[in-house]
């Protein structure tokens, strides 16, 4: 029969995993993973099944590195996020956890725009390190998402993003993440892609500042294309703080909505 | 009419801008939808609303 291991088509005569393992000399105490799950057990093998081996400590050719990378995702997700775009505006505390998750989820091409470079207050919420500081958070962002899957494209732009210039950054993005600080921005790029894209879907965020319940932050769906998260009330203002637990809740919100959108769900 | 799902009614006609400042919205930090269709900010001082139309507005605060 034909199976894929570690990425590629083959062809066994063996019926099992214990079999497989066998036949290519394998030791027990590596990993195997079975269409997505991670198993010692053995397991009856079946055409078109997908096996991952990885053996641990050891760096895999390049060729197998990426289905080693993919091997945990539930089978043809990866092959259909790696050819998905989506556009993330704005890389503070929201969209540099969000560029993260959707790279570690496999989606293909990212589009990263912020204007601002990396600052001490940055970093207890925002996905940088100390080495970063005083470097664009475009570049940070970047090199981290490079370390994380390098076969990931990425596009980015340090601008500033205003009414202006959103069409020509965003025109040709299935789905952009807004992820700003400042309100009248999230306003002015949640109205300019409704009204003046109509095919984009907009993923944006509004309320999760301080500690108040994780259970108040959930996702909506406002509009054709118009998906919301946050708890759509505490804002950030003086005596009330953005703190790490609650805005990577909504940021993973919002990469859950983005993930599923991008497989064709439109329901949140 | 609605408003976010709820009804409420309306005195009189009125221009959908001053609708919105009547009823506290800072207009800078929201999103209008219409009968099912977005309206664009530069539109809001033109539309005239009335007792038989659904709004739904959505507002948004800072952080991120």
């Amino acid at each position: 029969m034909n199976i894929t291991l570690n990425g590629k088509l083959i062809h066994t005569e063996c019926s099992s995993i214990y079999e497989l393992k066998k036949s290519l000399s394998i030791e027990n105490d590596n990993i195997v993973i079975i269409n997505g799950f991670q198993t010692n057990q053995d397991y009856i093998l079946s055409k078109n099944d997908s096996i991952v081996i990885i053996k641990k400590g050891v760096m895999p050719s390049k060729d197998e590195f990426e289905s080693m990378i993919s091997a945990r995702h539930t089978p043809q997700v990866y092959n259909k996020l790696k050819q998905s775009k989506v556009a993330i505006a704005g890389l503070g505390g929201l969209g540099s956890n969000i560029a993260i998750m959707l790279a570690r989820t496999g989606v293909g091409h990212l589009l990263l725009v912020d204007f601002d470079i990396v600052e001490p207050s940055n970093l207890n919420r925002q996905h940088y390190f100390v080495r970063h500081l005083s470097m664009p958070k475009t570049s940070a962002l970047e090199q981290q998402i490079k370390d994380i899957n390098p076969f990931i494209t990425i596009d980015t732009k340090t601008v500033y993003i205003d009414e202006s210039n959103i069409k020509a950054l965003f025109s040709e993005y299935e789905i952009v993440c807004e992820a700003f600080d400042n309100p009248i921005s999230k306003a002015a790029l949640v109205n300019t892609i409704l009204t003046e894209l109509p095919s984009i879907k907009i993923v944006a965020a509004s309320g999760m500042a301080g500690y108040d319940s994780s259970n108040s932050i959930k996702t909506e769906k406002k509009m054709k294309n118009f998906y919301i998260c946050g708890d759509f009330k505490n804002g950030a203002k003086i005596g009330n703080g953005l703190m790490s637990p609650r805005v990577q809740i909504c940021a993973g919100h919002q990469a859950n909505m983005i993930v599923r959108l991008l497989l064709g769900i439109e329901e949140v | 009419m609605k408003v976010n799902g709820k009804i409420i009614s309306l005195k009189t006609n009125i221009d959908l801008i001053d609708f919105l400042r009547n009823n506290d919205y800072e207009i800078s930090k929201l999103a209008v939808e219409l009968n099912g269709n977005i309206i664009p900010k530069s539109k809001f001082k033109d539309i005239i609303i009335q007792d038989c139309d659904s709004l739904e507005i959505v507002t948004f605060v800072g952080g991120g």
